[in-house]
């Protein structure tokens, strides 16, 4: 009983802070707001027994909401931060679309005849995940590290300011025919 | 708390972020969009592993969704910094060249 009172409320709150991300009117408190939600979730994932993943969202994605509140602090300055502001294009078109998407998905989730559940969770369901990355799903781990350095990559050529494609700007194309793009 | 209430509630956190990810025009509000759909993923996705087969395979799933999070974070404010370098702006529709 206890924990269906507890799943309302952070389903409550995880709600009004994913609609308050896009009411209020400033970026910082939109950031603050989406930090919430994701706690919320976080902790719902505590309930579900998914004590590593649970905690893991919360710990990532309130470190994420930081680097967040650091850009627009140094995009838009502390200020315009703060301050009100409605950057918004197609409203209408996108309020339909969400909209449409949810009745879809919940006339899924309500009236599809989910089967009944098969097999028991492990005791230790921290360990049972250690040991399916560690043995049986390795290969999955061994896609997602060459990915995640690629991501590294790609994120440092793109946002370093004297790159490959800053250096030689419009000549690019002409000095890459004439193989002396990589000087 | 049954399987169909917290893919309503996941069903609910998607539908917000995919509005937010079409309205929106800052690049980071975008990608808070984009970031509350991921959201309402991983919720499903862990409703449907307790609910159905509490199996340690859910949990590597979920592990990959929320790996998924950080590299579109890692490309986002990447891409941010770019448009904001060369275009002195950090709006999706100074970005419409991207395409060409």
């Amino acid at each position: 009983m206890l924990s269906e009172i507890v799943f309302w409320v952070l389903a409550v709150v995880a709600i009004a802070a994913g609609v308050a991300v896009f009411r209020v009117d400033s970026m910082a408190r939109a950031t603050y707001a989406l930090a919430a939600s994701f706690v919320a979730v976080g902790l719902a994932l505590l309930l579900l027994d998914l004590q590593f993943l649970g905690v893991m969202t919360v710990l990532m994605m309130v470190m994420e909401m930081a680097i967040m509140a650091i850009y627009m602090i140094m995009f838009m300055g502390m200020n315009p931060a703060l301050m009100p502001m409605s950057m918004v294009h197609g409203k209408r078109p996108a309020l339909l679309v969400s909209i449409g998407t949810f009745v879809v998905l919940a006339a899924g989730a309500v009236l599809v005849p989910w089967p009944t559940r098969r097999g028991a969770p492990a005791a230790d369901l921290v360990t049972s995940l250690g040991e399916a990355v560690m043995h049986s799903k390795m290969l999955v781990m061994l896609t997602v590290s060459p990915v995640l350095f690629a991501t590294i990559v790609a994120a440092l050529v793109l946002a370093l300011p004297r790159g490959r494609y800053d250096r030689l700007g419009p000549e690019l194309r002409h000095r890459s025919r004439h193989g002396r793009a990589d000087r | 708390m049954t399987l169909e209430t917290v893919l309503l509630v996941a069903a609910a956190l998607f539908s917000i972020g995919l509005y937010g990810a079409i309205s929106q025009q800052v690049v980071v509000m975008v990608m808070m969009g984009l970031e509350l759909m991921l959201n309402g993923v991983v919720l499903a996705a862990a409703g449907f592993w307790w609910f159905l087969s509490p199996a340690p395979d859910g949990q590597v799933l979920l592990l990959v969704v929320l790996t998924a999070m950080t590299v579109e974070m890692a490309m986002g404010f990447a891409v941010a910094t770019l448009l904001h370098r060369s275009k002195q702006s950090d709006m999706t529709d100074m970005a419409t060249d991207l395409a060409q």
